[in-house]
């Protein structure tokens, strides 16, 4: 049994707790409140449900680019929703689109993401035992599962799954008669994202409690990895936005099968008119985009957290701007409360008040802009170490910044009407919030990898894996760019048919198809690189990539309660790369001032005699006590 | 905000001490068990539950004129036309039929609500004394009050849904022609009282308060069990008794926002 050297006077019995009795197949692998084991369960079921979603694009992507095709061919799996000409039904197109933003945006890029990376890093990079709450994060998956059941049960329902779009507007959504997409689908929607609220808000509640109250000794908030702050302020963000949206669904949820009238007034559907009076539909835009704008962020802020780690460990330099780094964080975190109306500037709004969210909207370039130029100070001169992480954070970069510039013209209300609804719309947030956030759960795979599975992704396969899917996201979104400038509409099923469309761009589409497919199917080279580094990669090494943050402290493949022996205490920040003096080009968290005196500053020299004050701080290491 | 806890350790340091190295790490900051910060995350985002379901109460109820003596006359008689005043609405007590009490028999619930926060505040202070007998004493006590509060919201929500005896005339175009007729009483669909709106929010709300109420004393009654058996006199302090006293101040405070929004306004 492994002790770790310490002065502390508490460690005389902390060798004598870490023995576990093994538990059963069902608490370890499947009921498990172990937090790497939940964060497992929530990569795979993201991974699974990103394969579905973007299986779905493709599916319309097909209808677009060729719009005169003979699906027969997909009939095998879409049944009826292949028609006896071969073509694929309108009302199921939609249900398409709206299954693919829904999916992509919930159950991939915050489940899959946030789900993953801050049960997964928080406490190993904290340095604790496990999350505040075991339990609760286990009910936090499980939740997640329920709701990711019930949205998959409604893709096989005769009426077809919910195909409002994924904001899903009433009064469509709220009108069974109004189509098929508003008919039982989009009763199971609305049940599966209450169950997902209440997975997102067990699962936040956790994480900010963590973070708060189990940093190891020495972990004060200014020494925390930009990853955790990321996670934290992503936690905050979903903990004040979705039960907004759990409000707004509630009421929706009344209107369709109780009767009532919160969003609905004034309707004539099908020859007739409705008694119901008094509602606004546009209540429903301002409730489900107070949700929906920091959503944009819960997605974002985690692959940002944990790129500005990823690339300050590969280009062997100190992060750019730490401070400068959670300040912008924090500035995105508040600004993403007050600006949601600008996804609302053609609903009628007061263009004095779509001026005033316009401001507000424009003032997120400055933090955005302070993220981009920190990471490419960070990555300038840098002992760049082109790993596949690295690679995809440095793609990150790119699409935040390509993505991010036609968000300054989006955020103007007056181009926004010309804008709106266009693919113009469809290619920014696919490039800034769509590919950037992906790239950030990609590049957080190939990173952390060895320490979820103690074994190496193949690095060859990576790097096949990241020019297919990086040369491919451009040539899909930047065509999407012109398209939408020509004023083609989001969600047709077709453009055939009306005359300002008709011959114009049918090239372009098909290219963007083809580029899509193209995509998809290079994700293959990742899951065959995943599974078969799980089984066959080689054994990894307990630091591969030399880097300073707690979790390459722990054993290779740490086993329940993370290290043996005591938590190490914390000394330094997480950056010090490359410090001038010092033997190594990395010096870990852990490691305190008084042994490295050749690299120290001035001012850290002075730290020395704060050692044994952290050191004896020792009040939260659950196994100081009998467990 | 957990300055209260007592349990914790560090009891030998001076506070000074405590408050310049607490955010360092090893420590839990704010003195407040895991349990306790998330309590309180939860309240946060409860929070913005009712905020939401207040704004669309505001945003809804001032889409509507309200009665107008110059306008709509000068008695004020139910109508769709106009918010009612909530003085016309709630004037009912129970056993004293027929008599104009505005406002009286929800200002008794509100009393009887805020009454079993004092009485919970007195559990947990028994908690901290480690008095068993107290904390059961004021758990009991708490749990009755919020029965009676569960209990007089269903005979307000009965009456509201039965209505007056006169009900109200209502005129209504269907298929092109306005048909005159007589209602009782509200429901989500139609509202003697005024637009239908008023009663489908009126419902939602107090409904989505009182779900919270039964859960708050779902678990008051938890709390009691586990008290009355020693489960925390074993456990050597009674902090759940803090945590749920914290959910229930919180169900309380919600409440004088909704009494304020829908009774007073």
């Amino acid at each position: 049994m492994a002790t770790i050297e310490s002065n502390s006077p508490a460690v005389a019995h902390a060798d004598v707790h870490d023995h576990h009795e093994p538990q059963s197949f069902w608490r370890t692998y499947v009921f498990s409140e172990d937090h790497k084991t939940i964060a497992k369960q929530y990569l795979i079921t993201g991974i699974i449900w990103s394969v579905i979603g973007i299986s779905l694009s493709v599916m319309f992507r097909l209808q677009l680019g060729f719009p005169s095709m003979k699906m027969d061919f997909l009939r095998p799996i879409l049944g009826t929703w292949i028609d006896e000409s071969g073509k694929l039904d309108p009302d199921f197109y939609l249900a398409l689109v709206t299954m693919h933003g829904t999916i992509m945006v919930f159950f991939v890029l915050t489940a899959g993401l946030s789900g993953t990376f801050s049960n997964f890093l928080i406490p190993l990079q904290i340095g604790a035992r496990d999350m505040a709450s075991g339990f609760l994060n286990m009910l936090s998956y499980w939740f997640f599962f329920l709701a990711s059941a019930v949205m998959f049960g409604s893709l096989f329902i005769e009426t077809g799954p919910a195909g409002g779009g994924w904001v899903v507007y009433p009064p469509l959504s709220a009108l069974p008669q109004a189509h098929k997409g508003s008919e039982f689908g989009m009763t199971l929607w609305l049940i599966s994202m209450a169950l997902f609220i209440v997975s997102q808000l067990l699962g936040g509640i956790n994480y900010i409690t963590t973070v708060i109250n189990l940093r190891t000794r020495g972990m004060s908030f200014s020494k925390l990895p930009l990853t955790i702050w990321a996670f934290f302020l992503t936690a905050v963000l979903g903990l004040i936005s979705f039960p907004v949206l759990l409000s707004a669904a509630l009421l929706l949820i009344f209107d369709r099968s109780f009767g009532t009238s919160f969003y609905l007034s004034e309707i004539y559907v099908n020859g007739e008119a409705l008694p119901n009076v008094g509602g606004s539909p546009i209540l429903f835009q301002h409730l489900f985009w107070f949700l929906g704008h920091p959503e944009v962020y819960i997605v974002l802020l985690p692959a940002l957290g944990m790129t500005s780690e990823i690339i300050a460990t590969n280009s062997r330099k100190p992060i750019f701007g730490y401070r400068a780094m959670i300040a912008s964080m924090m500035g995105i975190a508040f600004l993403a409360f007050i600006v949601w109306a600008h996804h609302m500037f053609v609903s009628g709004m007061n263009p004095f008040l779509g001026s005033v969210f316009m401001f507000l909207t424009l003032i997120i370039a400055v933090p955005s802009a302070v993220k981009a130029f920190n990471y490419i100070t960070t990555l300038w001169r840098g002992n760049i170490r082109f790993t596949p992480a690295m690679l995809f954070s440095i793609g990150l970069v790119s699409f935040f910044i390509s993505g991010g510039l036609t968000g300054i013209i989006l955020g103007n209300s007056a181009l926004d009407i010309q804008l709106h609804d266009t693919y113009f719309v469809v290619a920014h947030f696919h490039l800034v919030m769509g590919a950037a956030s992906a790239f950030g759960l990609l590049a957080g795979v190939y990173h952390w990898f060895p320490k979820m599975f103690g074994k190496m992704m193949n690095e060859k396969l990576g790097y096949i894996h990241f020019w297919l899917t990086f040369i491919g996201i451009y040539l899909v979104f930047f065509p999407m760019h012109y398209v939408g400038i020509a004023g083609f509409p989001r969600r047709y099923y077709a453009f055939t048919s009306y005359d300002f469309t008709k011959n114009i761009f049918a090239d372009m589409n098909a290219f963007i198809s083809l580029a899509a497919i193209f995509t998809f199917t290079a994700q293959w080279i990742f899951i065959y690189n995943f599974v078969n580094s799980i089984i066959r990669g080689r054994r990894a090494t307990q630091n591969p990539w030399k880097s300073n943050t707690l979790e390459w402290t722990t054993p290779i493949v740490p086993g329940h309660g993370n290290w043996t022996g005591e938590i190490p205490a914390v000394y330094r920040w997480p950056y010090d790369y490359s410090k001038p003096g010092a033997k190594e080009d990395y010096i870990p968290q852990n490691v305190p001032y008084s042994q490295t005196l050749e690299s120290n500053l001035p001012h850290e020299n002075e730290l020395i005699s704060l050692e044994k004050e952290i050191e004896a701080q020792n009040l939260n290491d659950q196994f100081k006590q009998p467990h | 905000m957990a300055a209260t806890a007592t349990h914790e350790p560090l009891t030998t340091e001076s506070d000074a001490v405590f408050d310049k190295k607490s955010w360092m790490g090893g420590v839990e900051p704010m003195r407040a068990s895991y349990g306790k910060l998330m309590m309180w995350f939860f309240l946060i985002s409860d929070t913005f539950t009712f905020s939401a379901l207040l704004v669309t109460y505001g945003l809804i109820r001032y889409s509507y004129p309200a009665w107008d003596p110059a306008v709509d006359g000068e008695v004020f008689q139910f109508s769709n036309q106009y918010w009612p005043t909530p003085e016309e609405v709630y004037n009912a007590v129970p056993f004293l039929h027929g008599i104009d009490l505005p406002l009286i028999f929800v200002g008794i619930m509100t009393f009887i609500l805020i009454f079993s926060s004092v009485t919970m505040v007195l559990a947990v202070e028994a908690g901290h004394r480690m008095d068993r007998k107290d904390v059961e004493k004021y758990m009991l006590w708490t749990i009755l009050g919020g029965f009676t509060f569960l209990g007089s919201q269903a005979w307000e929500w009965s009456h509201f849904i039965h209505g007056t005896e006169t009900g109200t005339v209502i005129s209504e175009i269907v298929n092109g022609q306005t048909i005159q007729r007589t209602i009782f009483g509200a429901n989500l669909v139609e509202n003697q009282y005024g637009p239908p709106a008023f009663a489908d929010l009126f419902f939602f709300i107090t409904g989505f308060h009182g779900t919270h109420v039964f859960s708050g004393v779902v678990l008051n009654i938890l709390i009691f069990y586990r008290a009355a058996t020693g489960l925390y006199e074993r456990r050597g302090h009674y902090e759940m008794v803090e945590k749920v006293g914290l959910y229930w101040h919180f169900v309380d405070l919600v409440w004088v926002f909704v009494f304020t929004f829908f009774y007073l306004v």
